[in-house]
């Protein structure tokens, strides 16, 4: 639920970083906050258990500038990842503009991933948001380890695509970041959408940015 | 609903807002009253300005009413509308205004809760007001920054992130 305050010329977004444990959700942030200058970012909050694994969750503020004398801040969260941790994690997506799906590419983790993916929906659809309507990008993560799944393997499981019913959204959508690839496309006579998806390396912060201004583009794209 | 509502507020609404913290603050003795939306964004702050980080303050206030609220679920209760947080010398006071907003009062021992807690059923029932005007406008009112913001922010992005 993006704020925008006229008094004060500001417009507030929240974007939230959800997946499963140990998939890279908090070293997305701690990049972040490591490479933007002091100036453009507040302090970062982590909500987190003694062996650092996020509790409640992750908060750090960043200032994206100023556009049309409106200051521009976006609010990133992450959510614990581990199964138990739902109702915490269900009160983080409350009033979210734009979500980051990070996933773990190791293939031992798929079936973490497809719960998490799932577990993301449910919450989401109980708050009675259409996750296939607000900015949602998906990012795959670990891509350097030996062990990562191949990216077609994790588009199917994690990214098969949602059905396309309003006509005008109707017509084939070149991804941008993957030629040869559509976001929206016909298969099997059905339209389909699917999420952008990046692939990322965070502990070595590739793909971050990439992924925080994609998903930054689509939220402001949003309120134009 | 695709997602969740943006809502915004005029001059003039900011302009009530702080009139009735102000004369809540003065009738109540309390330093600082802060309000936060419950996605904890900061919407306003009257008083004496806070000496800390106040995102993140805004921040872990939603998270703290939104945890609470849970808590009240779990034991039979529809929601906790108020919660204190005492400290030896410095207070906080919680209340819910019209659901999607929460008033935060710092207070030390220039007052006393009591007065506090009496205060701010007043100041929350003028800001109910206030903030339900504003959110029956939505649609009707400047809901969104004028066309064109989009090229404006994509030059931002390009250049925060080089």
């Amino acid at each position: 639920m993006s704020m925008i305050n006229y008094a004060s010329r500001e417009i507030n977004c929240k974007l939230v970083y959800y997946g499963p444990g140990l998939g890279g959700k908090t070293t997305n942030l701690e990049h972040i906050y490591g490479k933007v200058s002091p100036n453009t970012r507040g302090k970062m909050i982590s909500l987190a258990t003694e062996t650092e694994r996020t509790l409640f969750f992750d908060f750090l503020p960043v200032d994206l500038g100023t556009i049309r004398g409106f200051k521009t801040r976006f609010h990133l969260y992450t959510v614990p990842g581990q199964v138990y941790y739902n109702a915490s994690r269900k009160l983080i997506l409350k009033g979210v503009d734009g979500i980051v799906f990070v996933a773990d590419s190791q293939i031992e983790r798929m079936e973490a991933n497809v719960e998490s993916m799932q577990n993301l929906y449910d919450n989401m659809s109980e708050y009675g948001y259409d996750l296939t309507k607000i900015p949602f990008i998906i990012q795959y993560n670990k891509r350097d380890l030996p062990n990562a799944a191949p990216i077609k393997d994790l588009q199917g499981s994690l990214n098969p695509g949602w059905p396309i019913e309003d006509g005008p959204q109707q017509r084939i959508t070149p991804d941008p970041t993957h030629t040869g690839e559509n976001l929206v496309e016909k298969v099997d006579n059905q339209w389909i959408g699917r999420a952008p998806y990046l692939e990322a390396v965070a502990v070595r912060g590739d793909g971050v940015f990439d992924t925080l201004k994609t998903v930054s583009k689509m939220v402001l794209k949003t309120l134009s | 609903m695709a997602g969740a509502a943006s809502w915004s507020f005029s001059e003039n609404d900011f302009k009530q807002i702080q009139q009735h913290l102000q004369a809540f603050l003065r009738d109540c003795n309390a330093r600082c009253a802060l309000l936060v939306d419950r996605t904890g964004q900061l919407v306003a702050t009257v008083g004496d300005p806070p000496q800390f980080d106040s995102a993140a303050f805004a921040s872990l206030t939603a998270a703290d009413f939104s945890a609470n609220d849970q808590l009240a679920k779990m034991i039979g209760e529809q929601e906790f509308a108020s919660l204190v947080h005492q400290g030896e010398k410095e207070s906080m006071f919680l209340a819910d205004v019209a659901k999607r907003v929460i008033l935060v009062v710092l207070f030390d021992q220039r007052t006393t809760l009591g007065l506090v807690k009496l205060k701010g059923k007043g100041a929350v029932e003028h800001l109910n007001r206030v903030f339900e005007a504003m959110f029956n406008r939505v649609g009707a009112g400047p809901a969104a920054p004028e066309k064109g913001l989009l090229e404006g922010a994509e030059d931002e992005i390009d250049k925060l992130f080089g």
